[in-house]
């Protein structure tokens, strides 16, 4: 708290920040009815977790930058899920004609 | 790149109050053009803070990949499946909102109770500053050499992948009859395979 009154940032308020994001990815990942928006806070919780990789990398690990080459990575891995995300989700509209979530319960037990 | 702290507090408090209130609105929007809009607007604001952590390469990254890419990606899915549809109201929607909403709450309060009773090891070492790109580089072409590989694999498979999952299965002829198929029967009014029937 006592950076705070210096003003620069303490790193809890990264943690803070990328827990909101990641809380509100999490809760539009249950709530989401439509598929596209599905994937959307998915990217929004990759998000959360990079600014968290992000800040740890620039406050705690200062000369090895460890946590931006995961983020590189996360950044890799995200683009290739959206991908083949949307991909899915043609195919899948193209075959049920919906994109409601409700709907695709073929796997529903 | 070294700025004024209170300079760095204020470009934080802006950036962070776009992602907080953007977020919400991706996932609290009933338009979802809109949502896929304010979407890259966070993802804008993100590599705004990590310009802010002095991370000039990730942040170029982020907005190639994020913005050019993931939403332009996300737009072009909009616009394929944008189908007006009224969902049927399901039932207990107001509990199960209420439910999940506990639970983000307590994952929300975990996690800001990990972050501020955690005693970091703060001040780290000295940080590289604008080296930053030079020290990734090193990473990548040493000891993340092989992750880097694999991600090239990845990739390529995502990519391929892709094509597959998205494609129509058009023929030129019919297997059935050897006649030229009707090109406008593929495009438009395939039978869909899936769709619920309606009950008897």
């Amino acid at each position: 708290m006592s950076e705070l009154l210096n003003g620069s940032v303490p790193l809890e308020a990264y943690l803070l920040l990328a827990a909101v994001l990641f809380c509100t990815g999490v809760w539009g990942l249950i709530n989401s009815r439509n598929a596209v928006r599905v994937l959307m806070s998915i990217e929004l919780m990759l998000n959360g977790v990079n600014i968290n990789l992000m800040a740890f990398s620039s406050y705690v690990d200062g000369d090895l930058i460890r946590g931006q080459v995961f983020a590189v990575f996360v950044i890799t891995v995200a683009a290739a899920e959206a991908a083949v995300g949307l991909a899915i989700l043609l195919s899948l509209y193209r075959n049920r004609v919906t994109v409601d979530m409700e709907r695709f319960n073929l796997l529903r037990w | 790149m070294t700025i004024a702290a209170s300079t760095q507090l204020i470009c934080f408090l802006v950036l962070g109050a776009v992602i907080a209130i953007g977020g919400l609105g991706v996932v609290l929007l009933s338009n979802i053009v809109y949502s896929a809009f304010l979407l890259g607007g966070v993802f804008m604001a993100v590599a705004g803070l990590y310009l802010l952590l002095n991370a000039s390469f990730v942040a170029a990254a982020q907005v190639l990949v994020y913005v050019g890419a993931v939403n332009v990606l996300i737009l072009f899915a909009i616009m394929l499946v944008n189908k007006r549809e009224d969902l049927e109201p399901i039932k207990g929607l107001p509990t199960r909102r209420l439910l999940s909403g506990g639970v983000c709450a307590g994952l929300f309060a975990l996690l800001v109770r990990v972050a501020f009773t955690t005693p970091w090891a703060v001040p780290g070492p000295e940080a590289v500053g604008e080296g930053a790109t030079v020290r990734i580089g090193e990473h990548l072409f040493t000891d993340y050499l092989l992750p880097f590989e694999l991600a090239s694999v990845l990739l390529l498979m995502a990519m391929i992948g892709a094509i597959v999952l998205a494609r129509r299965d058009v023929q030129a002829t019919d297997l059935g009859t050897g006649q030229s198929a009707d090109q406008g029967l593929i495009e438009k009014s395939r039978t869909p395979l899936l769709v619920d029937q309606p009950p008897a």
